[in-house]
């Protein structure tokens, strides 16, 4: 027999709802929290949202930031915050600075002067220095955005509560979509925690991870349809418990490529995706837990109708695979 | 038992190899632009020099050339969201309207009184007359000054609301006048920025209206969003000016205060104008597609007062000489002049065919801008940094498609080596169908190619471990292998539009680098899903078909 990668072993009978309170609790915990730091330490909101200015600096010496401070300050823009990049793809004599200066007027965004004097203030302590990106967002669009970001994400929502509802049952859109809230509610938690920069880029990744974890909830539920009309007098929890088993040789794998996948581009991509990658690599982690401990919970907690709808499926297919 | 009929076999390979022969202009890229822009700068000079046949050389004429559109934030370049201060319209309407009123309530001051205009809102003109009681008949003389909105909504609708304050006369813009006017300003404002934009001749700009004022600019190579501004805020130079002589000497001599300008339209005429314009474009309030007495294609114009009156004073004068029509030293057409115009309007006559005579009013109203833009967003990008994303985003691709078939072929053994080679023909079909349909690739893309590259094997994944499955219930391998794809089916389908449907809301309201990660997303889980059913399944039939293994592992 040829060696195989077995991540997970060929038969596993885990009970999943053994530490039930723990996984489940520590669900509801981390969501409670989350709320409790995005309320109160609010969203480090890039220029996506809050309207103003960045100006991307790259030299090939040492980057002075107070230098640059005492350089910009006296043009008096109101806040600014300058920090310095560093990332392991930067060759060793590229230093790299984000300067970002908070919205000048109430809908347009930065004029051409502004930006020219803090560049000429800058050039003035760096000469070497060049300036790769500059960007400008006015309060009005900002504000636009962000209806528009939350909106998506509701949408998105909304779509698949139906379309789970359309193809299984009511309770399993539910326990799904609670899923994705959890997804969602966790990684913008861990966004206003760690006070990294939330942009436009993070719904994106938001939405991906939505996707992502809806995927792997599926093919869970898509595995406790098949037992449930297999088993007919087994207890609920106890075919979703084969389910989960059976299926987890499969969440495992997937997870890993994926993550194998992102991590490398956590590495390897660079700083200006990073966050975005971050995003996608929580939410891989987070969507895996919330598909195996939160959406069948909240399933088994709604209860299941399993009076047959259908009459029942080919003996010559189904039937084979006796309760172990 | 695992049989797939011949068709579908040679369906399924075509398409592998469609997708790679797409695909396969990405590989050289730097060459095939070349090949590409070299085609394109002969087809519109109608000849070729030395280097662009051999850039053209460089790639194969008879091969696919079509290549993934670079976003911004990989190519670098600048991109503005400007906003079109539609109202600005409105007041110079207006103000262009007190004057038509003012004459004609003058003519019967007798009745109405002296009138005066009383401060107002921007876009609204009121004005106070003496006579109060007279003002049933000055309502009925300023409603001489309006006119049928020409628009398919607002058929028997006057442009004007006219209505009575007090002893005040208020006129507005009707709101089928509103609607009309705004999107004729929109279309005059794209008109104008593409022409502006498309004079510096870069690749693939992208001039988009968005809403009901916005228009959105991105143009990849240019060095800052400042400068795109400055090119923009350009006003074109329209002018009419008397013409002297006209003939085909492209290099005869002015003489003292004559210019020599081209015909735009006939190749080879040059008109001799007098230096100084009569009018020029900024005294042009609008011009519309229209027809003569006889029913031929013309345009209307209509000119500010003062510019009316220079117009009325010169073709009174000069009735049947020619009247050059010159936008940014090029003369755009010269009728003769048919007689006296007062009042600041007129109609140009020609050859128009309705296509021309459009084209025409759209150029005349493009002279400058017709309204002040805001710009609310700005974003430019270096090329360095573009180039530093491409080779960060390629380098973490790589890495990554070698760490998963490694993943792959650890866990799967010769099924994994399968499902890795779907995965390459996956990658190809996903650039091949981004090239055919135009898509744009930005640096999130990228990133949802690496993503995809996790997720495409999932299908695969599901699969392989359903045909685990069958195996321990005993069954012979190739039954097995065809009820695992039978029973992963219905996951692979549910799994997959689950996701269709976030990309499909992510493209809906995404813009700019999020809607490019939507389209790679969404062609990624197409590509994915033909491959894992279709692609590996006929790899395994092929390769069951050699071998004819008694049992398998997978």
């Amino acid at each position: 027999m040829a060696f195989r990668l077995k991540l997970v072993p060929e038969h596993t009978t885990i009970n999943f709802f053994r530490w039930q309170a723990g996984t489940f609790g520590l669900s509801v915990l981390m969501v409670l929290v989350s709320i409790v730091l995005i309320v109160t330490m609010g969203l480090n909101f890039g220029i996506d949202f809050k309207g103003g200015t960045t100006i991307r600096t790259e030299t090939t010496s040492a980057i002075d930031v107070a230098a640059y401070r005492a350089a910009v300050s006296p043009l008096n823009l109101g806040d600014i915050t300058i920090t310095e990049v560093f990332d392991p793809t930067f060759a060793a004599d590229e230093h790299v600075a984000m300067i970002r200066i908070q919205a000048q007027s109430d809908a347009e965004s930065a004029t051409p002067e502004m930006v020219a004097a803090v560049e000429a203030a800058v050039q003035a302590v760096d000469p070497e220095v060049i300036f790769t990106s500059v960007e400008s967002v006015g309060p009005k669009v900002s504000g636009e955005l962000i209806q528009t970001a939350l909106f998506a994400v509701l949408a998105a929502n909304a779509a698949i509560l139906f379309y789970i509802w359309l193809r299984f049952e009511w309770q399993y859109a539910v326990g799904a979509v609670a899923a994705l809230v959890h997804d969602v509610v966790v990684t913008v938690g861990i966004f206003a925690a760690l006070q990294l920069k939330f942009d436009l880029s993070i719904i994106a990744a938001l939405l991906t991870i939505l996707g992502y974890s809806i995927n792997d909830t599926v093919v869970v539920f898509d595995r406790l349809r098949e037992n449930l009309v297999k088993y007919k007098v087994m207890p609920l929890r106890d075919v979703m418990n084969i389910s989960v088993n059976e299926t987890l040789s499969r969440t495992v794998m997937t997870s890993g490529t994926t993550l194998v996948a992102l991590i490398t581009l956590l590495v390897l991509g660079g700083d200006v995706i990073r966050g975005f990658v971050f995003a996608m690599t929580w939410g891989v982690v987070v969507g895996t837990y919330s598909s195996v401990f939160v959406a069948k919970n909240v399933v088994l907690y709604l209860g299941v109708n399993r009076e047959p709808k259908k009459p029942a499926p080919d003996p010559e297919t189904e039937g084979f695979d006796a309760v172990p | 038992m695992l049989q797939i009929s011949l068709w579908k076999r040679v369906l399924i390979v075509g398409v592998c190899v469609l997708g790679i022969a797409y695909a396969a202009p990405n590989m050289f890229y730097a060459r095939v632009e070349a090949h590409n822009d070299a085609l394109a700068a002969a087809a519109s000079n109608g000849f070729e020099t030395e280097e662009q046949a051999a850039a053209r050389a460089g790639w194969p004429d008879w091969l696919p050339s079509g290549l993934v559109n670079l976003g911004l934030d990989l190519r670098g370049g600048a991109q503005l969201l400007a906003e079109v201060q539609l109202a600005d319209v409105y007041k110079a309407r207006m103000d262009a309207l007190w004057p038509e009123l003012r004459s004609v309530l003058a003519d019967e001051r007798a009745t109405v009184g002296a009138v005066r205009r009383a401060p107002s809102d921007t876009g609204t003109l009121r004005v106070q007359i003496g006579e109060p009681t007279a003002m049933a008949r000055a309502l009925e003389l300023a409603a001489t000054l309006a006119t049928p909105v020409v628009s398919l909504s607002g058929i028997g609708q006057n442009d004007l609301a006219i209505s009575a304050e007090g002893d005040q006369i208020v006129i507005t813009l009707s709101d089928a006048e509103k609607a009309a006017t705004d999107s004729r300003t929109m279309q005059q404002s794209l008109e104008i920025i593409r022409r502006r934009v498309d004079e510096v001749g870069t690749r693939e700009p992208t001039i988009q209206r968005q809403g009901s004022d916005r228009i959105l600019i991105q143009v990849p190579g240019i060095g800052s969003a400042e400068e795109l501004k400055a090119l923009i805020g350009t006003t074109a130079q329209l002018a009419f000016h008397p013409v002297i002589s006209r003939g085909s000497n492209a290099n005869a001599i002015a003489g003292v205060g004559e210019v020599i300008y081209p015909s735009i339209e006939e190749k080879g005429l040059y008109y001799t104008l007098d230096s100084v314009p009569v009018v020029t474009g900024e005294e042009l309030t609008d011009a519309l597609p229209d027809f003569d007495q006889n029913g031929s294609p013309a345009v209307a114009f209509r000119f500010n007062p003062a510019g009316a009156r220079k117009f009325g004073e010169y073709t009174g004068a000069n009735i049947g000489k020619l009247f050059a029509i010159v936008l940014d030293e090029e003369v755009i057409s010269a009728p003769i002049i048919q007689s006296h115009i007062p009042g600041g309007s007129g109609i140009i006559t020609g050859n128009f065919t309705v296509e021309s005579s459009t084209n025409l009013a759209v150029l005349l109203r493009a002279g400058a801008l017709p309204a002040k833009m805001t710009f609310l967003e700005e974003r430019t990008i270096g090329p360095e940094l573009g180039q530093d994303s491409i080779d960060a985003g390629s380098l973490a691709a790589m890495v990554g498609m070698v760490l998963v078939v490694v993943f792959m072929v650890a866990s799967y053994g010769i099924f994994g080596v399968f499902a890795s080679i779907a995965l390459y023909i996956n990658m190809a079909l996903i650039f091949g169908i981004l090239s055919l349909i135009g898509g744009t690739l930005t640096l999130p893309g990228i990133a949802g190619i690496v993503l995809t590259i996790g997720m495409a094997v999932d299908a695969n994944v599901l699969v392989f471990e359903r045909i685990r499955e069958e195996l321990r219930s005993a069954r012979g391998p190739a039954r097995a292998i065809e009820l695992g794809y039978e029973k992963a089916m219905s996951a692979i389908v549910d799994a997959n539009i689950t996701t269709f449907i976030t990309a499909v809301i992510l493209f809906l309201v995404g813009s700019g680098p999020v809607r490019g990660f939507a389209v790679t997303l969404t062609v990624g889980i197409a590509t994915s899903v033909f491959t894992a059913i279709f692609v590996t399944r006929l790899m395994m039939v092929f390769w069951f078909e050699r071998r004819r293994p008694k049992t398998i592992t997978v």
